[in-house]
């Protein structure tokens, strides 16, 4: 931990604030407004949050939390398949654990293991499949869910599974990719995003190669690290390209983000899994954003598996997520926003993230009427 | 005495008795209990009393630093001891399991008779049953508590004032991740060690020293130092400023959170309080505590201001959190 300090040093830290806001000034005075930069994935939310960076940056800039946590945007008819696994007798449902609150149309697994499900919340899937080899009885589902990060340690498992022939055993597979969603964002002509700062886990595993195309776009990005100096750095070094008038994907994360990638942990994907159009919760579907098994590994798919009982999704419509995150709307604009949906309630992701911008802004606003105003 | 707990052993008859005698009367041997009446009949307790109940389920029922047993005479303890109350006599009620190890209740037993000298207390009234497999998990445990409140003392809410400091005993989170890295068998380095522990002897050092300028206090449980800084500020009416920097966290149980994306600060404790005294009296109480074995790491780590119960959190780099209550257990995250 210690070789870490330098990334956390509050000394450090406050300069780059300094020097950040500095930039971010006279970038908002070019731009006669606001600047509104994305942090892609879900862990820079995360650590943004809880630095406190965004309420010491806001002078002229917004820090919009991006797709990228695989939680929020798992769909909702995903989400209903996983619950009506867990209600088929004799399953165990091994899941990550922020995956047991997300609701689906009709219910969530929290719900369900209140009702009798059994769900058993896993740290690694390693541990769901020494669970199915120790309790034979028991038909046990992981939910594989997660982006580039978690995917290769499920395509282990799964070659694990089928190594052992365990016949109790099988994944259902919800796996997205981040480089299409971006692009999706990307493709709207409206887009008001002026820069992205890049996932440093998923790009240590798919490497630089994957960004050719937001490269080709000449947008301001920036892989980082996730420790609050990383992230300052890299919106220091956005908010210079945009005042430069450049845009190109920097490496800021060079001590762990390598040019081709992890090349194990792509191979074990490639070997395990195939590249599939995915749904994602917002956004609708995604051409080849999202993974699905290799015919040869379909007995331990959970849908080849199981028959399941036609669930009917009901989303209600109306969800704006999507020009949210392009910066095209504001939550308050959603016709859904602190009726239908809320924190307990969400119907979108920038909602089911607690950091997501429809519940900042929704906390935001009832803190406003309480008192003080901060991040 | 068979080896586990039967269904027979709760209906009142030959093994109750047998249970009661051999078990329960040989760890807790006080009079009042000896006399197996239907009601503890006691004198001696006058003036202003407090009273407390709580029930423990905690699994796995044993962990590092403690076990159920300790737990359910500390939480009680503990309760008591943070509203001013001297802890002076408890009541136990064990609900078990048909197939417990008889050899596991005997140990927690021996723990809670443990706890108990520790915190000066004894149990005087009591109560088992037994369910069928499956109806609960092993064993459940209900603590009540009586005692005394001197006279002169005065906590509540409503003597929070603006400028008073928030001070607590020492680094949170030891508990909710030991349990946790037990519950999971999760292979740590380090060691992860609950802090259960009365906390009444310590509480009683600090109100005898400066029984007038501590306001009030809460000990820290389940939802963690933000949880209850939050539900204190919202029934006081005030806002809390805490310092993330001033918060005391073990390096092991930092590093652990870390890695599962857990925030200590939501992290459960069951030998930590916060008290919050008069700013004059701050380094006079946090003085007290550090000489005391369950404070020798007390810190000031924030302080109350007007406002309308709003919890902050300000952060090393000089950024303001705004934090809430927990909202459901603390579940580790995917990415």
């Amino acid at each position: 931990m210690k070789e870490l300090a330098k990334f956390r040093d509050p000394q450090i830290a406050k300069a780059l604030i300094k020097e950040v806001n500095a930039v971010a000034a006279r970038v908002a005075e070019r731009l006669g407004r606001r600047i509104v930069l994305m942090e892609v994935c879900g862990t820079h939310t995360v650590a943004i949050s809880r630095a406190g960076l965004r309420g010491l940056l806001c002078d002229h800039l917004d820090l919009r939390s991006g797709p990228g946590c695989p939680v929020c945007v798992t769909d909702y008819a995903d989400i209903d398949r996983m619950v009506a696994l867990a209600r088929l007798p004799g399953i165990t449902v091994a899941t990550f654990g922020d995956m047991v609150r997300v609701p689906g149309s009709g219910s969530s697994l929290e719900r369900e293991r209140a009702a009798g499900a059994e769900i058993r919340i896993c740290y690694s899937p390693a541990d769901a499949v020494a669970y199915a080899s120790a309790h034979p009885a028991r038909e046990v589902v992981f939910l594989g869910v997660g982006f580039e990060t978690t995917a290769p340690a499920v395509a282990l498992s799964i070659k694990e599974a089928a190594r052992l022939r365990l016949n109790n055993f099988s994944v259902f597979v919800t796996h997205k990719v981040v480089p299409p969603a971006l692009d999706a964002l990307l493709s709207d002509p409206e887009l008001k995003i002026d820069g992205f700062i890049l996932p440093g886990h998923v790009s240590a595993i798919i490497g630089l190669k994957a960004y050719d195309s937001l490269n080709a776009r000449g947008l301001p990005a920036v892989i980082t690290g996730f420790e609050p100096n990383d992230i300052l750095d890299a919106v220091r070094q956005l908010l210079l390209m945009v005042l430069a008038g450049e845009g190109r994907v920097i490496n800021g994360y060079a001590r762990v983000v390598r040019t081709s990638g992890n090349t194990i942990a792509q191979q074990q994907m490639d070997e395990v899994f195939k590249i599939t159009d995915a749904p994602w919760r917002g956004f609708g579907t995604i051409p080849r954003s999202g993974l699905t098994m290799e015919d040869r590994f379909k007995k331990l798919d959970a849908l080849e598996r199981f028959v399941l009982p036609p669930t009917k999704s009901r989303v209600p419509s109306g969800c704006v997520c999507g020009e949210i995150l392009k910066g095209k709307l504001t939550p308050r604009e959603c016709t859904l926003f602190g009726r239908v949906c809320k924190p307990m309630a969400p119907v979108g992701p920038c909602m089911v993230s607690s950091e997501g911008a429809c519940a900042a802004y929704y906390n935001f606003e009832r803190r406003q009427r309480g008192g003080t105003a901060v991040e | 005495m068979n080896d586990m707990v039967l269904l027979a052993h709760g209906d009142g008859g030959v093994l109750t008795h047998e249970l009661v005698r051999d078990l329960f009367l040989r760890h807790f041997p006080n009079r009042t209990l000896k006399g197996l009446t239907d009601a503890a009949v006691f004198t001696g307790l006058a003036g202003r009393l407090a009273v407390t109940t709580d029930s423990f389920v905690v699994s796995p029922l044993f962990f590092p630093g403690g076990d159920i047993g300790k737990l359910a005479v500390c939480g009680t303890v503990n309760d008591l001891a943070v509203s001013g109350a001297g802890p002076v006599y408890l009541t136990a009620a064990f609900m078990l399991e048909e197939g417990l190890p008889i050899a596991d209740l005997d140990l927690i037993a021996s723990s809670m008779a443990r706890a108990c000298e520790e915190a000066g207390v004894e149990i005087i009234a009591g109560d088992t049953k037994v369910v069928g497999r499956g109806h609960l998990d092993r064993i459940f445990i209900n603590t009540a508590g009586i005692g005394i409140v001197p006279g002169a003392l005065d906590l509540g809410y409503e003597r929070l004032a603006p400028g008073d400091r928030v001070i607590i005993n020492g680094p949170i989170g030891d508990h909710g991740m030991a349990i946790l890295a037990a519950r999971e068998s999760l292979d740590f380095a380090g060691r992860l060690v609950s802090d259960c522990a009365p906390l009444n002897g310590i509480i009683n050092e600090l109100l005898r020293e400066i029984p007038r300028e501590v306001k009030m206090m809460r000990d820290l449980t389940r939802g963690g130092l933000a949880t209850a800084a939050k539900e204190i500020a919202v029934a006081a009416g005030c806002d809390i400023h805490l310092e993330e920097t001033a918060v005391p966290v073990r390096p092991e149980v930092r590093g652990a959170a870390e890695l599962l994306g857990l925030d200590p600060l939501y992290l459960a404790n069951e030998g930590k309080f916060m008290a919050f005294v008069s700013a004059p009296s701050a380094e006079d109480a946090l003085a007290v505590l550090q000489t005391h074995p369950l404070g020798r790491s007390a810190a000031i780590i924030g302080e109350v201001s007007g406002g309308s119960g709003n919890l902050y959190l300000r952060t090393p780099f000089g950024g303001t959190k705004y934090l809430d209550m927990l909202v459901g257990e603390p579940l580790p995250r995917i990415c």
